[in-house]
């Protein structure tokens, strides 16, 4: 019986961490979380401590180190001893980033990541993105890498602004 | 040689190529041809550093020495690294640096896809994450040949000439020595001769979309996988190592 009153018992823990991690900001689009960004692979609440296993966006992101102690300072603040483990496999994928995230992003001013598959081919044409502000297709990029690992950069020829794309990874 | 051995060897190879590209990379930061072109090539980098970092990280936690990854990367000498000769050559002009970004790319890309089945969970994690930020350095750096090899008199000569400065040192990514064998017979890694043959219909695609002529070359040069480099790893090295040599320990 008691094993089963544990398991109940971390289950709510667990659900508790879960709302914690939705109030950690990613540090380039504080808009979204890390939870909708779809980094967070599992929580794991075990001998008095949460396991929280992340998987990284892009191999030299910065935001990677910063998203590990944000984590740590949020669920120590509501007393919470924490473990960090950083999984490779299977690789992250913007397929993971929440229906929420993907609306806050637009919302936002960030084109998210639409369909690219046949993409792999050098000489397939690359698709127009939908500009976020104006939701026209007349677009074009202007530059394959932006500001961060995961944009690139695109201008609207409707409404005549640039505008960062979230690429397809 | 010991399994263990020869993946710790094997990971710094991919660590080190990852590493000293990344680093060749990062001399543009700032002198870009134009704006965009400089954020592209400092993204590169980065992405090589992340792929390098994680690679670092796991030959540290087979280190029988307890190195730390920091270790690794920035307290061994020239004959310890075990890059490719091709990733450490001078960055020259910006075809140059496209060319080897190319040659190099479509290599690992190939490399990586076979290691997705590796018997190595971390080499397998690691070729699925890295796949995807090598495809897009390839097919930036595809467009650009491409661009180069269709312009301008002038552009069609740097990008000729750009292979041709290149070329003798391709070979050298795809050879094996006695790490290969330990890994090979236990489905950690795979034998390079097919990754050669998708790598060269890969070379051959872009090079007639391009109007490159492949040269026709007899001074191959290989040694990098057994630590035997041309004089620019050297010089590159002191650079790069100096805070750590002068000041060990250092950290942010």
């Amino acid at each position: 019986m008691s094993s089963v009153k544990n398991t109940e018992s971390s289950k709510s823990t667990e659900s508790l961490i879960w709302a914690l991690l939705h109030t950690v900001p990613d540090p380039d689009i504080p808009v979204i979380s890390i939870v909708d960004l779809g980094i967070v692979r599992n929580v794991e609440w075990k001998n008095e401590k949460a396991i929280i296993s992340i998987t990284p966006s892009y191999s030299g992101c910065p935001a990677m180190s910063v998203f590990v102690d944000d984590i740590k300072q949020v669920l120590n603040g509501a007393g919470f001893q924490s473990e960090i483990k950083t999984i490779l496999s299977p690789a992250w994928t913007t397929e993971w980033i929440s229906q929420s995230g993907l609306d806050k992003m637009k919302a936002h001013g960030i084109a998210p990541p639409e369909d690219e598959t046949g993409m792999d081919s050098i000489f397939a044409m690359q698709k127009p993105v939908t500009c976020p502000r104006c939701n026209s297709k007349q677009t074009k990029m202007l530059n394959r890498f932006g500001s961060t690992p995961c944009k690139a950069l695109w201008y609207c020829n409707e409404c005549s602004q640039p505008f960062e794309y979230f690429k397809c990874h | 040689m010991k399994t263990k051995d020869a993946l710790y060897n094997y990971c710094l190879r991919l660590a080190d190529s990852n590493m000293i590209h990344g680093q060749r990379l990062a001399e543009w930061c700032s002198r870009g041809p134009f704006l965009e072109e400089d954020i592209a090539l400092s993204n590169m980098s980065l992405d090589m550093f992340g792929q390098a970092e994680m690679l670092y990280e796991y030959a540290s936690s087979l280190s029988e020495d307890e190195l730390s990854a920091d270790d690794i990367a920035f307290r061994r000498s020239e004959r310890e690294y075990f890059n490719c000769l091709l990733v450490e050559q001078e960055n020259g002009d910006f075809a140059q640096t496209m060319m080897k970004v190319f040659l190099y790319s479509a290599f690992a890309k190939q490399l990586y896809e076979s290691l997705l089945n590796s018997n190595d969970e971390t080499l397998s994690g690691f070729a699925a994450k890295a796949i995807k930020e090598v495809k897009y350095h390839l097919r930036h750096s595809s467009e650009w040949l491409i661009r180069f090899g269709n312009g301008t008199d002038e552009s069609k000569m740097r990008v000729q000439q750009a292979v041709t400065n290149l070329w003798r040192f391709t070979q050298d990514m795809f050879e094996m020595n006695d790490a290969d064998t330990a890994l090979i017979d236990n489905g950690i890694s795979f034998t390079t001769d097919t990754l050669f043959a998708k790598w060269q219909l890969n070379v051959n695609e872009i090079f007639a979309a391009a109007n490159i002529n492949t040269p026709e070359i007899n001074n191959t040069i290989t040694g990098g996988h057994n630590g035997i480099h041309t004089e620019r790893l050297g010089v590159m090295l002191c650079e790069m190592q100096y805070l750590q040599r002068a000041y060990p320990d250092a950290k942010w």
